[in-house]
């Protein structure tokens, strides 16, 4: 079981399904207003909002569907912002070879998994093979 | 026997005071719809309607989804879809089914207990053909809805002659895998259509630049290749840049270019077009 990110009392985190194209944009356009609640610098906006781009689709794609629960975080006083995609597909039986810059078990460029952490502060991925895949990320701002 | 008694029963509700039914009908209508279709109009549906409903019921059809019930359905098809378009509301449409029960209720008060359960059972199907007009009006709402979508995805991604030979596409907003196909499409179909072989993909006002829309952007720049032409990318800003490094996408060979402007002297210089600034001209 993974540790739920440090949910800020203050901010109301939200539920989206994600299911469809739009709503990898959907996905995206959460992910800025928070990024920008949570008074990110302009490129770690950027990064944070292409992370979850990349964390939405993946969700799409190869989990098949699934939910993202995004809000702010805090920690020891530090404001941050937290995606969680959690999908109940079919797992990912090697982590390091999925994790591999430009792998792809389909036709992407393979970099965003292996992407999506270089882009963020924390990057948690929890997955076992027929359970699903949950991967969490934070970016604190600075 | 029943049956036939049934329909019999609903025959004689429709039939009685034929005229008088229908001129009431469509007033009733009429007035709902506030004038915004022409009377004649109405009469001309409403009677064709009521012909159909007439002839549907005699030959024993009960029931909204029955297959008797096919012309009513196609008639009622067309009403909510001109309705849709025409931009009245769902109830504006189904009040040309529900009218009708309306109207008949005067007959009942005088009424025996059969003339009350032939209402009964016409109302249910004139509920359930009420129920078929909302379903088709949103069906269409919605094909107009996706119809405008492909428009403004059109619209919003246009492919601009610079100069002979060098043509731009500025791409603006949250780049989709949809728009960005889109997109690519209409820039390599416009190297055809203008004989140019420099194009320029202007980023400036992209949010962000994922794997998706990278790999994308490569593929057109490849393709393009393919058919004899260069593409520069630019106005990739700081943040963009930054991102797309910490990716790890790798942009190769791909020309790059700080502002539109930048990328339009070096696609003018590779097309052989020289910029001279005029002698004693002061700036
Ligand atoms: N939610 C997921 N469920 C199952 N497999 C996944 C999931 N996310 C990623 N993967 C696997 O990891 C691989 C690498 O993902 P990624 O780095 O995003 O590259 P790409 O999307 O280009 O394939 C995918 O090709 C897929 O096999
Ligand atoms: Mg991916």
């Amino acid at each position: 079981m993974t540790t739920p990110p440090p949910w800020a009392a203050e901010g109301g985190q939200q539920t989206h399904a994600i299911a469809k194209n739009d709503d990898v944009v959907r996905a995206r356009q959460l992910a800025r207003t928070l990024a920008q609640e949570s008074k990110l610098s302009l490129v770690d906006q950027t990064k944070f909002i292409t992370a979850a781009s990349e964390l939405a689709r993946n969700t799409m794609v190869y989990g098949g569907g699934g939910e993202l629960r995004a809000g702010l975080v805090r920690r020891n006083g530090r404001l941050g912002v937290a995606a969680v995609f959690d999908d109940t597909g079919p797992g990912i039986a090697d982590v390091d070879l999925a994790m591999t810059d430009g792998w792809t078990s389909g036709l992407g460029l393979g970099l965003g998994l292996s992407g999506a952490r270089r882009l963020v502060d924390e990057f948690l991925l929890d997955t076992e093979p027929g359970r699903g895949t949950t991967v969490t990320i934070i970016k604190w701002a600075r | 026997m029943a049956k036939q008694e049934s329909v019999s029963g609903l025959v004689g509700l429709l039939e009685a005071d034929g005229e008088a039914l229908a001129d009431e009908w469509v007033a009733l209508v009429a007035g709902a719809l506030g004038g915004r279709i022409s009377r004649a109009e109405l009469v001309r549906e409403l009677r064709e309607l009521y012909s159909a409903l007439l002839e549907a019921i005699r030959s024993g059809a009960d029931d909204a989804h029955a297959e008797g019930m096919s012309e009513v359905r196609a008639l009622l098809t067309e009403l909510s879809r001109s309705r849709a378009r025409q931009g009245f509301t769902p109830s504006e449409t189904a009040v040309s089914v529900l009218a009708l029960k309306r109207v008949l209720e005067p007959g009942l008060r005088e009424g025996a207990a059969e003339k009350t359960q032939a209402y009964l059972q016409l109302s249910r199907v004139l509920d359930d053909l009420a129920l078929f007009t909302i379903e088709t009006y949103t069906h269409t709402r919605e094909d107009i809805i996706s119809a405008q979508a492909d428009q403004l995805m059109e619209l919003s991604t246009p492919v601009v002659k610079l100069w002979d030979g060098v043509i731009a596409v500025p791409l603006v907003g949250t780049l989709d895998s949809a728009r960005t196909q889109v997109v690519m499409e209409k820039l390599l179909q416009a190297l055809v259509d203008t004989g140019s072989e420099q194009a320029i993909i202007d980023i400036t006002g992209v949010a962000a630049v994922d794997t998706q829309v990278a790999q994308h952007l490569l593929k057109t720049i490849v393709a393009a290749r393919l058919m004899g032409a260069e593409c520069t990318v630019s106005g990739i800003r700081p943040q963009i840049a930054q991102t797309i490094v910490a990716l790890g996408i790798e942009f190769g060979d791909i020309v790059t270019k700080a502002t539109l402007a930048d990328a339009l002297q070096l696609a003018l210089m590779k097309s052989g077009v020289e910029l001279v600034a005029q002698q004693g001209l002061q700036r």
